[in-house]
C-alpha cells in the first residue's frame, strides 16, 4: 500500500515508556495525521500529497502497527494523552491535526485536552459522538475485510484500493488493530458520552469531512460535531464512503491543505 | 473411577425452522428469539431436569451442566437456577458446573454467594468449574474479550478469596472493585467446593489448572489431541513440582445405549441433527467465526492440537499457529486443504463413529468401546454425554435406564481394574486418599 515514491522518514520515539514509530515526509507547516481503528496501512497517496507543502507526520498510535501497547489503557482519551506527549516529543507546534474515522475521535479528545498546539483541526468521518441517527457499524461482529469493505462507497473502488483480496500484511494488520480497538472501546461502542460537552471548548478552526455514503460513521455524527464544535465547518463529499481519503485522496488533501492555509 | 452424566439441553422446537433440514439458516449468533416458544421452554427444562434426576437413580455419580448464552443449543443460560433446583430434588449425585463463564460477570461476589448457596442446599454436593466462554458469551454480556484472561484469573482469585477469607475485606485489583467482601454465605464444603476446569483449546488454561492442582477436563476433543492435552498437564505438573495422576483427568464424551443397533444408530445420528452445537463436528449449524474469535480473546500462539483449534486457525488465517501447535503441516487448508484436518472439522456421521467421537450400540458392543477410551486416556472422571440435538426424551430415557443396568456396573469394574482414580477418591490437592 506504499505510494511508488516513498519520499518518508521511518523513525520510533519514546513516549510513557513506549516505543512509538513515526512516518515523516514532505516539507512545511506539520499535518499530524493519525489513522483509522484498522491501523495505518502505509504512507498512503494522501500524504503524498499533501507532502507538496507539508511536513506529514504519520504515527502508529500506540497499539497500533509497530508501535508497543500501553497495556494499561482502556479508552481513546488514553491514546490521546499519549498523542499530545507525541507531539510535544518530536517538538511540534501550529500543527494541523487530521484523524481519518477512529483518529478523527483521538483527534476530538486531543483538541479538548490542549489546543494550544493546534493551529487546525480537521475530523474525516469521526465517531466519538453517540449518533443521533443510526448507529457506528461495529466492527466486531463481522470479519475484518468485510468491515474494510462497508467503508468503500462499493466492491470496486475496494478492489481499486485492495485489490481482489487484500495482501496477508494488511489483513494482519487489520486483524491485530482490532484487537487494540477492543481493548479501547468495546463499550460503548466508538464513543464517549464525555467527549460532547467538552467540544464547546475547542475554539480551533475545525473542518469536518465526511463521505456522503458513509455505511460505518452516519453522517449525522458529522453535523452533531459541527453543532458541538464553536468554529467549525462540515464538508460532505458527495458519493464517497467512510474511507473517503483512499477514495478521493485529491480532493481530501485539497481540503485539508485549504483549511491548514486559511486557519 | 467417577461417572457423570452431561446434555446441553437443547430447546428443541420442531416448529421453529431452527430444527433439521428446513432450509432455514442455522447459524450461530444469526437467530432470533422472536421463534422463542416460553411454554415449550417449560417443558424442555423440566424434561431435563427429570432426566437428571433419572440418571442419579440410574447410578451416576454426577450431573454435569454447562452454560450459553443467546444460542439454542444450549438452555443453560443460567446454569446455577439449574443447578440450584438440583441441589433441592437430587440426594447423592454431585452436582458438577463446568462451568461458570468468569469473566463475563461484572459482579463476581454475586457468584460466590450462589454457589455458596447451592452448595449449603445440596448440603455440599457442588463441584464448581469455570470456563472463559467462547465469543458468543462474550458478545452476549459484552465483556472485553482482550481482557478475557485476566478477568478470568481474578474472578477465580476474588471468588476463592470470598469463600475461604474471613471478612470483611476490601478487594482492590484490576477488574474489580470491592469496598466490603463480607458474603453473608459460605460453602458447605470446607475450604471450598471442588474446582474442576473444562476446555478445549487454551494451553494457558491448562498450565493455570496443572498449577493450581485443578481437573482438567477435555470436552469432547478426539482421542489423540486429548491425550497430548493430558501429557500437557502431566509437563506443567511436574514443572510445579508434583506428580499428577488420573485424578486430574476428566473426559466428556458422546456415548448413547439403546436396545438395538438399529435403534442405536438412529438415535445417535439425532447428536448432529438440530440445534445441536455448530462448532462441533458435522452438525447442522454454520459458526460466524471472527466471533468465535474475537479480538484477543485467545493467544495466538497457544492453542491446544484439537479440532477446534483448526477451526480457528484457519478462521484467522493462522495456519501457522495451527501447525505449530499440531507439529502437522495443514498448508493451504482454507483452500485445497489439508485432508485429515478439513475431514475432522467436517466429519460426517460414520467419520465420527470410526474415530469414536460418537459410541453407540448396545450395552454390548458400547462396553468394550468405552473400555478401549478408558485405557487409551485414563481418565480418574468420565461424562458421558447424550440426548442431545435432536434426540428425544425416549431416546434419553432408555439409554439412560440401560446405562444404569449395563454400562455403569461394567464400567466401574473396569475403573478398578485399570486403577483410575477419581478427585473423590485420590485427594488432586495433595495426591492422598481420600478418607
Amino acid at each position: 500500500m506504499a505510494a511508488a515514491t516513498e519520499s518518508f522518514t521511518d523513525q520510533a520515539i519514546e513516549v510513557a515508556g513506549l516505543k512509538v514509530r513515526v512516518m515523516q515526509g514532505g516539507r512545511g507547516s506539520p499535518v499530524v495525521v493519525l489513522h483509522h481503528s484498522t491501523g495505518g496501512p502505509g504512507w498512503i497517496p494522501l500524504f503524498e500529497r499533501l507532502s507538496a507543502q507539508h511536513t506529514v507526520v504519520a504515527p502508529d498510535m500506540p497499539g497500533y502497527g509497530q508501535s508497543e501497547r500501553p497495556e494499561w489503557a482502556r479508552e481513546p482519551r488514553d491514546l490521546a494523552i499519549l498523542m499530545n506527549a507525541a507531539i510535544d516529543r518530536l517538538g511540534l507546534t501550529g500543527v494541523t491535526l487530521v484523524g481519518l474515522g477512529f483518529g478523527g475521535f483521538v483527534a476530538a479528545e486531543m483538541a479538548t485536552m490542549n489546543p494550544s498546539r493546534l493551529k487546525a483541526l480537521v475530523l474525516v468521518g469521526a465517531p466519538g459522538l453517540q449518533p443521533e441517527e443510526g448507529e457506528i457499524a461495529d466492527q466486531m461482529m463481522v470479519d475484518y475485510e468485510d468491515y474494510v469493505k462497508a467503508g468503500f462507497r462499493d466492491e470496486a473502488a475496494y478492489t481499486a484500493v485492495f485489490g481482489e483480496t487484500a495482501a496477508q500484511d494488511i489483513k494482519t494488520l487489520w486483524d491485530f488493530s482490532r484487537e487494540m480497538t477492543a481493548r479501547l472501546t468495546w463499550k460503548p461502542y466508538m464513543f464517549n458520552r464525555r467527549l460532547a460537552p467538552l467540544l464547546k471548548e475547542v475554539r480551533t478552526p475545525t473542518l469536518i469531512v465526511w463521505g456522503e455514503k458513509d455505511a460505518v460513521v452516519p453522517p449525522a455524527c458529522g453535523r452533531q460535531y459541527k453543532r458541538a464544535l464553536p468554529n467549525a465547518r462540515l464538508e460532505v463529499v458527495a458519493g464517497a464512503g467512510h474511507l473517503v481519503e483512499l477514495e478521493e485522496a485529491d480532493r481530501v488533501a485539497k481540503l485539508i491543505a485549504a483549511h491548514a492555509a486559511q486557519a | 473411577m467417577f461417572i457423570g452424566y452431561f446434555t446441553e439441553r437443547p430447546y428443541q422446537d420442531p416448529s421453529s425452522g431452527y430444527f433439521g433440514a428446513t432450509g432455514r439458516d442455522l447459524t450461530d449468533l444469526g437467530m432470533s428469539n422472536a421463534s422463542y416458544d416460553p411454554r415449550l421452554g417449560a417443558e424442555l427444562y423440566n424434561r431435563y431436569l427429570d432426566e437428571k434426576v433419572y440418571a442419579e437413580e440410574m447410578g451416576f455419580d454426577g450431573l454435569m451442566l454447562n452454560e450459553h448464552h443467546s444460542t439454542p443449543f444450549c438452555m443453560g443460560g443460567v446454569m446455577n437456577v439449574e443447578a440450584a433446583i438440583l441441589a433441592r430434588i437430587t440426594k447423592k449425585a454431585k452436582i458438577v458446573l463446568l462451568g461458570n463463564v468468569l469473566p463475563i460477570w461484572d459482579d463476581p461476589l454475586w457468584l460466590a454467594e450462589e454457589l455458596a448457596e447451592i452448595d449449603m442446599i445440596s448440603r455440599g454436593r457442588l463441584v464448581t468449574g469455570w470456563v472463559r466462554g467462547t465469543g458468543r458469551e462474550s458478545v452476549a454480556h459484552n465483556a472485553q474479550p482482550p481482557f478475557n484472561w485476566e478477568r478470568f484469573q481474578e474472578a477465580h482469585d476474588f471468588v476463592v478469596a470470598a469463600w475461604t477469607r474471613p471478612g470483611p475485606f476490601r478487594w482492590e485489583g484490576e477488574h474489580y472493585n470491592y469496598r466490603y467482601v463480607n458474603p453473608w454465605s459460605r460453602p458447605y464444603q470446607q475450604p471450598h467446593p471442588p474446582i474442576w476446569i473444562p476446555g478445549v483449546m487454551s494451553r494457558n488454561t491448562v498450565a493455570w489448572a496443572a498449577k493450581h492442582r485443578y481437573p482438567y477436563v477435555m470436552l469432547a476433543t478426539e482421542l489423540e489431541p486429548t491425550r497430548q492435552s493430558y501429557q500437557y498437564y502431566d509437563d506443567q505438573a511436574k514443572e510445579n513440582g508434583y506428580e499428577s495422576g488420573t485424578q486430574n483427568r476428566g473426559y466428556l464424551f458422546k456415548v448413547h445405549v439403546d436396545e438395538t443397533e438399529e435403534l442405536a444408530e438412529a438415535a445417535a445420528r439425532k447428536y448432529i441433527q438440530g440445534p445441536s452445537n455448530p462448532f462441533l463436528e458435522g452438525n447442522q449449524g454454520n459458526v460466524r467465526p471472527f466471533i468465535q474469535n474475537l479480538p484477543g480473546l485467545t493467544s495466538r500462539t497457544n492453542l491446544l492440537p484439537t479440532v477446534q483449534s483448526f477451526a480457528l486457525a484457519a478462521s484467522r488465517g493462522r495456519l501457522k499457529e495451527h501447525e505449530a501447535a499440531t507439529g502437522k503441516k495443514a498448508e493451504a487448508a482454507t483452500a485445497s486443504a489439508d485432508k485429515q484436518d478439513a475431514a475432522d472439522f467436517l466429519g460426517t456421521f460414520t467419520d465420527q463413529i470410526n474415530k469414536m467421537s460418537i459410541i453407540t450400540g448396545t450395552p454390548k458392543t458400547v462396553i468394550p468401546k468405552v473400555r478401549h477410551v478408558l485405557e487409551y486416556l485414563r481418565p480418574g472422571s468420565i461424562f458421558f454425554w447424550d440426548g442431545d440435538g435432536a434426540m428425544t426424551h425416549e431416546d434419553s430415557m432408555r439409554s439412560l435406564r440401560l446405562m444404569g443396568e449395563e454400562v455403569i456396573p461394567a464400567v466401574r469394574e473396569m475403573g478398578k481394574s485399570l486403577d483410575l482414580s477419581s478427585p473423590f477418591e485420590v485427594d488432586p490437592r495433595t495426591n492422598q486418599p481420600v478418607a
